[in-house]
């Protein structure tokens, strides 16, 4: 119809009573997070050691590097299927560039250097081309995504023909098996990129203008913001950030399979960002939470396999979370 | 016939121009590429994909999707398995029971819940997984072959396949329905304009609903197939299998946005990248290229940007028009 | 009032409505009554109510008071739907039907036949011709809806109505994306409805079509019915004064804070626009503007004000017509270089394409001003509280504080947030749609005291504004827009009210290109 006269019901000044989806959906996460640590401290043994603290952490920590590209990528209103094989393809090249596959390794550290920007950049091309594909066609992100989804696992497969390709390499390794301060590196590695996205979406032009996008789009397309240079650019993120992960994975493992790098890390970088809070319709971004999220995820399955459940069933508990925080989610939004 | 309509009629049965023009390249290049067995061989091993495939389909027409799937399927495969022993009967309904149970998980979740499907499927996705892997014992299951149960995956009827001619007749059910009931011709009118639809008074939550649990039964039978057929139910079968079908349905030209699809070139498309991966073995057994398996991912990702483009470039037109 | 018709023999008779939305009236004393074969106008400006009765109406919302009475029985439905099914159908602007879906589904669903339980493609293609043809329309139905142009497939929509045996069809802007053509055929269906014995509810602001093939007209303002007539015993003028709140019955003492004007402060020419089109809603549009200047844009509905406005901030592509900035040819290709020329732009529609819902108070006003409150990308927080805080005090915009969910502010404090927006941009010339509406009254004061001094200080303004006395009262020259062309420029201030209100309803001495 031409118009409709209704005014805006945030006026209701009567609206003042406990909303309990609003507390739950802000704070529910770092409740459940809490809980989890106190039952564990209850009931599990040799829970409160750094091993074990360790042991989660590193875990968590390839997921949580993944996440963050994907909650600024999701902040924007959209969503990035292809994370797993884009860490596939970074975790493919890599290898066959520090071991000379490629062109002769002069100087190892020189090689290490070369295939980790290299790999991490590739990728990040890649994100590149998912951006394009959502900016300037206008196609659905799940889309647009779901192409490399498909398609970037088989090149990285095609690159290695399927093959495993194993290494001893501790000038690259370091960074999936070094510890300084007692601190595996990953954790150091994802705790300055947390930081550094947390920083950027409020401190930032660019990090506002991600926001902004996300949550109205033509109003901000009217304010001036580049709204297609925005996304291009957090697609172009969250490559980068899988090809990081895809290294860091690799290192610890020793070893690369095209076919094994990144599997399913792209559903659980979106639980970790829906159970952390981000708005799935964008607008909204919780890098902390995305954190806490992962951490809320990660301590499920711990404290189910450590008190003796299956794996398989932690995998049914995680579906329940995900259903169930998004629900919370959108009943705080209505 | 102006340029709207033909891009149209290209869109639609440009897959099965395809799909005729591999099997001539196929005919021409290869011995026994027609012959009876690499026929009913690929027939028989796609079926279970065709039938996951129906089910999308009718997802997508209403605008929705289903990533749980092929974790269905596996679920469907382990539920059979375990029951193979007490017969063909039994193993069937326990497939497709499962398949039942997480259709409905699905259709609830969208339909009450409102949950975005991709959220709804995701989590069931991971819930049927797991449910696999624990009923399974994190093993493969092993069908009784007492019970006569491997008939439905490894029969023949006269000369085809147990398997094709199930998903056949699922596909000609489908045909009917999404043309000559008005059930159908919802699933397409909510892909097309949900609130429309509702104005009109068509009844979108209840079409939606059955849209999701027919995707879960068939994923369900997919799983049957596939213990069938292989003569194990095996929990970790099924990755990918969603993407496949999509591809297939898309490829087939059905518009992911909705709206606007057709049962019969979604089979066109599920023959057309099945009989790919044939051609591409034939291929590879004659030594002129080797080009490994791996390829037809690459290849499958291919397909499906092409025709995503075509489709967004379709969808620009129509909105400027 | 005119004399009611005989209630007895009434199709539809609504009386007393009464509808409020959280607590704000949206009709108050609402009624509309229409005689069973009769073509009924309804009219009234934006947020006079017609949308909301018609809803009431349809069963889209429940009234809260009032009686509704269809063929002499108490009307009480729950959805559109049902409406249909029990003889009252609506045609919408946005013709709500399913364009990937064919002509035939469009026409039958919902009412399917059938041939042993299975839908019957022939019988159904034969009806849908059959009601198209009644109409003299003959087009092939089995292609998609989206084949055929607006025109056509406003026609699918009627024959939909048909079939549902409709006794009301109630349409809703009907003409706005016709040409001269398509509208005649489309007065001949109507036509051929009433001679059907099928009565129809037109609303529309275009009043020469009115006129040409209304009976009676029912004129709405403020959610209430303030008029009703035939056609033929009410002028055009009048027609527009009754809608506009010139009633002389009903005197109301509008007064704004503009002030008086100082002459001396207007400057040399800031913008100039000639010939201005796109599409069908701005057709030829010439203006120009200068410092200091506040330009008033008075027209109806469906003028194109709101459209030119875009057009110059460079929201939308034009077709046609030439822009200058400070004597600069100046083309923009989108917002970033109409802000870039020193524009600023404060939205009608402040939901949809104003404010950030999630974002707070002061990430809302400082949207635009990104670039100027960083360095190096890095935002200037203290620059950023000392810009709100500002804007807060001066707009006096009632929040908890800048870093409140602008969503939770009331609908005028939004618009000054919005306006913040743009005044924390320092602009040269500032188009202002409607800015005062939905404002109480001292706040809609303080704003038009804040425009004026703008412009004493030199900046240019575009103001569109629906109501009258911000044109009169405000404007230093005002631009009569009337179906995409601009048919008239007065003087601000000294100008006659009738010559205004002339322009907007026939387009004074200048006629239209066709």
């Amino acid at each position: 119809m031409s118009d409709l006269a209704t005014p805006s019901a945030a006026n209701d000044a009567g609206n003042r009573r406990f909303d309990v989806f609003g507390f739950l959906a802000r704070y529910g996460t770092v409740i459940a997070l809490v809980l989890l640590v106190v039952f564990n401290l209850a009931y599990t043994r040799n829970f409160a050691t750094l091993q074990t603290l360790n042991v989660n952490l590193t875990q968590v920590c390839t997921i949580v590097i993944v996440a963050v590209g994907m909650t600024l990528v999701i902040a924007t209103g959209g969503i990035d299927l292809s994370v797993g094989s884009l860490m596939a393809i970074s975790g493919a090249l890599a290898p066959m560039i520090f071991m000379g596959t490629i062109f002769p390794v002069g100087n190892i550290y020189l090689a290490v250097a070369v295939a980790m920007v290299a790999s991490i950049l590739v990728a990040g091309l890649f994100g590149l081309f998912n951006g394009w594909l959502v900016s300037r066609f206008r196609i659905q992100p799940i889309v647009a995504t779901l192409v490399l989804f498909i398609a970037g696992r088989g090149i990285a497969q095609v690159m290695t023909n399927g093959n495993l390709q194993t290494f001893r390499v501790p000038q690259f390794q370091w960074i999936g098996l070094a510890r300084p301060l007692g601190i595996p590196a990953q954790v150091i590695i994802m705790a300055v990129l947390v930081a550094a996205a947390a920083w950027a979406l409020h401190r930032t032009v660019f990090g506002r203008s991600i926001l902004a996008v996300g949550g109205n789009e033509k109003a901000s397309e009217l304010a001036g913001i580049a709204v297609s240079r925005i996304k291009l650019a957090v697609y172009a993120i969250s490559g980068l950030c899988a090809g990081l992960a895809g290294l860091v994975v690799i290192a610890i493992n020793s070893s690369s399979d095209a076919n094994l790098v990144g599997l399913g890390m792209e559903l659980d970088a979106i639980a970790a960002v829906a159970v952390g809070g981000t708005l799935l319709s964008g607008g909204k971004a919780a890098i902390i939470g995305t954190l806490l999220g992962a951490l809320t995820i990660q301590l499920v399955r711990y404290t189910l396999l450590a008190n003796g459940v299956p794996d398989a069933a932690a995998l049914v508990v995680k579906a329940g979370i995900i259903a169930f925080a998004v629900w919370l989610q959108q009943q705080h939004r209505v | 016939m102006n340029s709207a309509r033909l891009v149209r009629i290209i869109g639609t049965y440009g897959v099965v121009i395809a799909l005729a023009a591999l099997v001539l390249f196929g005919f021409l290049r290869y011995d026994r590429f027609l012959g009876l067995f690499n026929v009913m061989s690929v027939l028989r091993y796609n079926s279970m994909f065709a039938l996951v495939a129906l089910g999308m389909c009718f997802v997508i027409m209403t605008g929705g999707i289903d990533l749980s799937v092929g974790s269905v399927a596996a679920l469907g495969s382990v539920a059979s398995a375990l029951a193979s022993p007490h017969g063909i009967v039994a193993g069937l309904a326990a497939g497709v029971g499962a398949g039942l149970a997480a259709g409905l998980i699905n259709a609830l979740l969208v339909t009450r819940g409102n949950l975005m499907p991709f959220i709804a499927t995701l989590a069931t996705m991971l819930a049927a997984s797991g449910s696999a892997l624990l009923l399974a014992g994190n093993q493969t299951v092993s069908v009784s072959y007492d019970s006569g149960f491997t008939a439905i995956g490894q029969g023949n009827f006269w000369i085809f396949p147990i398997p094709a001619v199930i998903a056949l007749v699922a596909y000609a059910v489908g045909s009917v329905v999404l043309n000559y009931t008005s059930t159908g011709r919802t699933v397409l009118a909510i892909g097309g304009g949900e609130d429309a639809s509702r104005l009109m008074g068509l009844r979108t939550d209840r079409v939606k609903f059955l849209v999701y649990v027919a995707s879960g039964c068939l994923a369900g039978l997919a799983g049957v197939v596939l213990a069938s057929q292989f003569g194990a139910g095996q929990p970790i079968e099924g990755v990918g299998w969603e993407l496949f079908a999509i591809a297939a349905v898309v490829v087939g030209g059905t518009l992911l946005t909705g709206g606007s699809g057709s049962v019969l070139t979604t089979l066109a498309g599920v023959l057309l990248l099945g009989i790919l991966f044939n051609v591409l073995n034939f291929e590879n057994g004659m030594g002129w290229i080797s080009l490994s398996a791996y390829w037809q991912s690459v290849i499958r990702g291919l397909f499906l940007l092409v025709v995503v483009l075509l489709q967004a470039r379709l969808t620009a037109r129509r909105e400027t028009a | 009032m005119t004399a009611q018709p005989d209630q007895a023999a009434l199709l539809l008779d609504m009386r007393d409505i009464q509808k409020r939305f959280a607590g704000i009236p949206a009709l108050a004393d609402a009624s509309l009554q229409v005689l069973p074969g009769e073509i009924h106008a309804l009219i009234g400006q934006n947020g006079a109510g017609k949308s909301t009765l018609i809803k009431v109406l349809t069963g889209y919302y429940r009234r809260d008071a009032g009686q509704v009475l269809f063929e002499r029985k108490p009307f009480e439905v729950g959805s559109p739907h049902q409406a249909q099914v029990s003889g009252i159908s609506t045609i919408y602007q946005e013709i709500n039907l399913v364009p990937l879906r064919s002509v035939t589904e469009n026409i039958c669903l919902g009412r399917e036949k059938r041939r042993r339980g299975l839908l019957d493609w022939s019988a159904m293609h034969a009806e849908a011709e059959r009601l198209l043809s009644r109409f003299s329309i003959g087009i092939d139905v089995r292609r998609p809806l989206s084949d055929f142009n607006t025109a056509t497939q406003q026609m699918v929509a009627i024959a939909r109505a048909i079939g549902f045996s409709a006794r009301l069809v109630i349409m809703d802007e009907p003409t706005s994306s016709l040409d001269e053509r398509e509208v005649s055929v489309l007065f001949s269906v109507i036509r051929q409805l009433k001679a059907d014995g099928v009565s129809v509810l037109f609303v529309s602001h275009k009043l020469d079509e009115l006129y040409e093939v209304c009976d009676r007209v029912t004129i709405m303002r403020d959610g209430r019915t303030v008029r009703s007539a035939a056609m033929s015993d009410i002028g055009k003028l009048e027609l527009v004064a009754a809608m506009l709140g010139r009633d002389v019955a009903a005197v109301e003492g509008h007064a704004t804070a503009f002030g008086e004007r100082d002459r001396s402060r207007i400057g040399d020419v800031l913008f100039t626009a000639q010939g201005l089109a796109a599409g069908q809603l701005v057709r030829d549009v010439s203006f120009d503007l200068r410092r200091g200047e506040i330009a008033g844009f008075a027209g109806l509905l469906g003028a194109g004000r709101t459209e030119t406005a875009r057009l110059v901030f460079g929201a939308d592509r034009r077709s046609a017509g030439e822009m200058t900035m400070e004597g600069a040819s100046y083309h923009p290709a989108r917002a970033a270089d109409a802000i870039a020329a020193g524009m600023g732009f404060c939205t009608e529609d402040r939901k949809a394409e104003g404010i950030v819902p999630e974002m707070t108070v002061a990430e809302n006003i400082t949207l635009a001003l990104l670039p100027k409150i960083s360095r190096n990308g890095i935002l200037n927080e203290a620059r950023q509280k000392e810009i709100v805080e500002r804007f807060i005090r001066e707009l006096d915009i009632k929040c908890s504080g800048p870093n409140q969910k602008v969503r939770e502010l009331s609908g005028g404090n939004q618009q000054k947030v919005l306006l913040a927006r743009w005044l924390a941009m320092n602009p040269k010339l500032l188009i202002l749609d409607e800015p005062t509406r939905g404002i109480d009254v001292g706040a809609k004061a303080e704003i038009q005291r804040l425009i004026r001094k703008l412009a004493d200080d030199g900046l240019g303004v575009l103001m569109i504004s629906s109501e009258l006395e911000e044109v009169m009262e405000g404007a230093d020259r005002i631009f009569v827009l009337r179906e995409g062309v601009r048919v008239a420029e007065l003087e601000g201030q000294a100008a006659d009210e009738e010559d205004v209100l002339a322009a907007m309803a026939h387009g004074g001495a200048a006629k239209e290109a066709a």
